[in-house]
């Protein structure tokens, strides 16, 4: 696909990184967006799962579009409940993989959808658009990537391109370093915390200051995912060095570099210092009830779960074994480790993390959404109470409606499954 | 005053931020691609008997966030199946607003309705002025959409639309100002 350069926007001092990607990629459009306005984008990629796949599907079927409008840029990815968990989920599988072969689209099983996306596909300046919420994650990379349902994503198999309001913005800025024990995860934690379930609903998310030069890629995509759970719209890195250089690393090139003006105007600003962070956790019911994580240490868990597109990359399972060495799980816990991808699955095998769990009688499973969506490999029972590393805690997530989910960083979740009980993750690090 | 643009029916009054987990969880929807058997575990989060109780020609009436969490538009699709004929919100979250329009489910954000309205009231919902009349008679004028959406979900969402259309709405849509 041929993109125009648009040196004149890419260089506008007064606009945001939502502003400059819309109006550099919108069709036809040789002027500015702002926000509030609607234009239309060209994809450069689209992505559905096995939750949204078979109702795009079925709705793409209902259109009587004869052809997708370009196999090469369509992933379908079976990740939710892989591989399926019961008849009913294997029929639908089954109705992807015809449809992948009857239009030659893309089809990936076993990986999870924006972990797979991101270790092969995504690049900077590309548009994403994803029958998935937590498509917000290749932001950290300096993608708009935004999530849809299935019957836009039918459209967009249809004709390759989509609507699109332009989002106001909100700067976050990040200062000072981690102490022991906090992690991506709790910065993201504290943000939520700190505006709300729908804080960034409609919003672009832009994640900017001197402490984000030393955030690994992975925990850059741990924050734009999680972003997701105030309802942003876009959760953004701009490309830096480490972004260059893992590009390069992987033998891939940035589309556009993005780089919001200086003087750009944001609806908020926040400030986050790191230093003052402490483990957080969510309590059960809402992704904004956020507390230290001494506010709840030693209520009893049934279960932790460690993984999830959130949470569930090679760093985190690090994270995780670091914690369980040496230790075994309370013998009136389930501890699962779920990997993001086969990626990190062969990674956790090869690096001895798998022994490490193994060991301290952990489940290691396959890579997949998992016990995040209540489905397969973990589900809750009645009144079970849960510590996830995954991004949502709501009723009936995980299994019943009466069972309880508390969220946390990996090494927060690996510390309670020793404890059996929600504890501090400080003491074995 | 009835008619087709004229939505009268007993309202079910939800609180804020009900996810789309509540509204139907994982584990249903990913074993069907039936929307009537989607519609069986409407609103299961709050009440598995749910669908015992809805009536045809019901509408909802919630707090702010309505729909928030996963893109899955089984959750819309579940309450129009329920035969729930609109949704007004104080507000609403991001995918599950676009879905409502790409299936052809009215969602009407009106800021302060949830106040206005007690579980089972009769409301009415009016589709061409945009605005909800509550049981004392105030008049409710919902936020503004761009009227291609207002359009789209009228013509009864994308698969209709483009069906009598043979194109998307977008492909002449250049740019919509703020």
């Amino acid at each position: 696909m041929t993109v125009p350069l648009r040196p004149d926007i890419l260089n506008d001092n007064s606009l945001t990184f939502a502003e400059k990607i819309i109006s550099i990629r919108a069709e036809g459009g040789e002027k500015v967006h702002h926000p509030g306005e609607i234009t239309v984008l060209p994809a450069d990629m689209a992505m559905a799962q096995d939750s949204t796949g078979p109702l795009a599907i079925k709705v793409f079927g209902e259109m009587g579009v004869p052809k997708v409008w370009d196999p090469s840029r369509i992933h379908l990815v079976i990740d939710h409940t892989f591989p399926a968990a019961d008849e009913k989920v294997a029929n639908l599988h089954h109705l992807m993989r015809d449809f992948a072969k009857k239009h030659g689209v893309r089809l990936v099983e076993g990986s999870i959808s924006h972990q797979h996306l991101l270790e092969n596909h995504i690049v900077p300046g590309m548009v994403l658009f994803g029958a998935d919420s937590h498509t917000c994650q290749a932001g950290a990379v300096g993608a708009f990537a935004t999530g849809i349902g299935s019957s836009e994503m039918a459209a967009v198999w249809a004709s390759g391109k989509l609507w699109v309001k332009v989002p106001e913005s909100l700067k976050v800025n990040l200062t000072g370093q981690f102490k022991k024990g906090v992690y991506a995860r709790d910065v993201i934690s504290h943000f939520i915390g700190m505006v709300g379930e729908d804080g960034g609903n409609y919003r672009s998310i832009e994640w900017k200051g001197p402490a984000v030069k030393a955030l690994s890629m992975a925990s850059r995509a741990c924050i734009s995912n999680n972003s997701m759970e105030c309802g942003c719209k876009l959760s953004v890195f701009e490309v830096d060095p480490a972004t260059q250089e893992y590009f390069r690393s992987v033998n891939r090139k940035p589309m556009y570099e993005v780089h919001a003006g200086t003087k750009a105007r944001y609806k908020d600003e926040y400030d986050i210092e790191l230093d003052k962070l402490e483990p957080k956790v969510a309590e059960p019911g809402n992704v904004d009830k956020v507390k230290a994580v001494e506010e709840v240490e030693g209520t009893p868990i049934d279960e932790a779960f460690i993984g999830s597109s959130t949470n569930g990359r090679y760093e985190d399972l690090l994270v995780a074994a670091k914690v369980l060495k040496g230790h075994k799980i309370n013998s009136g816990t389930r501890c699962i480790v779920t990997p993001a991808s086969r990626l990190v699955f062969e990674q956790a095998i090869k690096e001895g993390l798998a022994e490490i769990f193994l060991q301290s009688g952990a489940v290691f499973t396959n890579a997949t959404c998992g016990a995040c969506v209540g489905t397969h490999l973990g589900v809750l029972g009645e009144n079970e109470v849960c510590i996830s590393s995954s991004p949502r805690n709501y009723v009936g997530r995980m299994g019943a409606i009466t069972a309880k989910i508390y969220l946390s960083s990996p090494a927060t979740a690996a510390a309670s499954a020793i404890e059996g009980k929600i504890a501090d993750p400080r003491r074995y690090l | 005053m009835t008619g087709p643009n004229i939505l009268k029916g007993r309202t079910w009054v939800w609180p804020d931020d009900v996810n789309t987990d509540i509204i139907i969880p994982f584990r249903f929807k990913a074993r069907t691609n039936d929307p009537v058997e989607m519609a069986k575990y409407c609103m299961y989060g709050f009440d598995p008997e749910f669908y015992k109780k809805v009536r045809p020609g019901d509408l909802f009436v919630a707090g702010k966030n309505f729909g928030g969490g996963s893109s899955r538009e089984q959750a819309p699709v579940a309450i129009k199946y329920s035969n729930v004929v609109a949704v007004v919100a104080e507000s609403f979250a991001r995918i599950f607003y676009r879905n409502c329009f790409a299936i052809g489910l009215p969602a009407l954000e009106v800021p302060g309705i949830s106040k206005q309205v007690k579980q089972f009231d009769e409301i009415e919902v009016n589709l061409q002025d945009w605005s909800v009349k509550t049981r004392d008679g105030g008049a409710h004028p919902a936020l503004k959409v761009p009227e291609f959406l207002r359009g789209l979900m009228l013509e009864g969402g994308l698969v209709e639309f483009y069906k009598k259309h043979k194109s998307f709405l977008w492909e002449k849509l250049e740019a919509v100002p703020a």
